[in-house]
């Protein structure tokens, strides 16, 4: 009965985090630990961004976890560390880390969304300055790229192909840029949509895909290589369109 | 000047980034601060004519190497920082330049970007890599038997 709730227990924290877009090898590590902790020193670990393989020895029986949806919360990462420090140092037992997984689980964002809109809003603003465009970009730069972000999300929760919704928000990006260059509120194009769509793009995910391929999980780096190159695309795609029109 | 407004606007742009990742509230200055470093050490590198590349995986290297530092300080995982410190170098602008001349059919303008793309987040893996290695010599050398006490492996239970 309990060698069933560890591996639930390793497996929860491991499906948290690969969801929450944690490294492979972190994932991997963490559920190694603490199955350790519970005494068992064969377990085997093996995670991919789609799936999670586990087993508590290697004669044992295999236990797998599909993952569907990524997405980044460090937040979550955090806390789940917290969990598997605990467990390593004895302070928690498997029915309790099991609880502490599940409220984790089922916890909202850190922050409400009108304060992650606005985080974007300046960040787009000041990756204008950063590609060293010109302090009248800011403003245009802040608000197509809160509009970006918002737009991203909304399509998000409407339309199931991840890149038709990231698509979308990039031609509305690059419509928003081009009427703002065609009102005469901004100067440079480029810049303010450079820095728009910087909330974005899959930055993150390209650098992962490298650093997980040279780690030598070379079936998490391509798939996040994929996945990274088809948001990009999509994103192009959608700036592109826009061009092509006018 | 110059200098002084990078660093403020990327202190900005690695908060903001932080806070759509949801970043626990305690690290959030942090962030800033390590994407700060991060980016002031690149644009200084770049106005000294150092090759983008080669400043990015200083400032990739510098930035894993802080985020250590954090990490163990504010007991939190070192991906945090890192994520933070790492955004601004990421070659985003780049991407999206390459990706839009493929879209548009111009492919012998658009490979270049793409190589160049390619370099630079070899560059900012490189980097991360690179310090932990150093860190992992640390830490498998003298302070072995400090980590395993302390750590991770208290394996007091029956």
């Amino acid at each position: 009965m309990e060698r069933y709730t560890v591996t639930e227990v390793c497996l929860l924290a491991g499906k948290l985090m690969l969801q929450s877009g944690a490294e492979t090898y972190r994932v991997e590590d963490t559920m190694i630990r603490i199955a350790q902790s519970y005494g068992m020193d064969g377990a085997q670990a093996h995670a991919t961004p789609t799936a999670i393989m586990f087993a508590t020895d290697i004669t044992e029986p295999t236990n797998f976890v599909r993952i569907v949806s990524r997405e980044t919360d460090l937040h979550k990462v955090t806390q789940v560390n917290g969990v598997s420090r605990a467990i390593s140092s004895g302070h928690l037992d498997v029915t309790d880390a099991a609880k502490a997984l599940i409220t984790i689980d089922e916890q909202k964002d850190t922050y409400p969304n009108e304060i992650q809109l606005l985080a974007a809003a300046f960040a787009s603003g000041c990756f204008t300055i950063m590609f060293d465009g010109a302090w009248v970009d800011f403003l245009p730069a802040f608000f197509v790229g809160a509009l970006g972000y918002g737009l991203m999300s909304y399509f998000h929760d409407m339309i199931k192909i991840r890149f038709f919704a990231e698509f979308l928000a990039a031609s509305f990006v690059g419509l928003f840029a081009y009427l703002i260059i065609f009102l005469n509120l901004g100067q440079e194009i480029d810049k303010i949509i450079i820095g728009a769509i910087m909330p974005l793009v899959p930055g993150l995910l390209i650098t992962n895909a490298v650093r997980d391929l040279m780690a030598g999980h070379l079936v998490s780096g391509i798939t996040k290589g994929a996945e990274a190159f088809l948001t990009a695309a999509a994103i192009g795609a959608g700036i592109a369109v826009i061009f092509f029109i006018f | 000047m110059m200098l002084i407004e990078q660093m403020v606007v990327s202190f900005f742009a690695a908060a903001g980034f932080a806070i759509i990742f949801n970043v626990p509230r305690q690290v959030l200055f942090q962030c800033g601060t390590v994407g700060m470093i991060g980016w002031s050490l690149y644009r200084v590198l770049v106005l000294f004519t150092v090759d983008e590349v080669v400043a990015t995986l200083a400032a990739a290297a510098v930035v894993a190497v802080i985020s250590q530092i954090f990490a163990k300080w504010f007991r939190t995982p070192i991906i945090i920082f890192n994520v933070a410190g790492i955004i601004p170098l990421v070659p985003g602008g780049l991407a999206y330049d390459a990706m839009r001349h493929f879209v548009e059919n111009n492919y012998d303008v658009a490979i270049p970007y793409a190589a160049r793309v390619v370099m630079l987040s070899g560059a900012i893996a490189l980097g991360l890599v690179f310090s932990e290695i150093i860190n992992q010599m640390i830490r498998n050398g003298k302070w072995k038997k400090y980590h395993n006490k302390y750590d991770r492996k208290g394996l007091e239970r029956s």
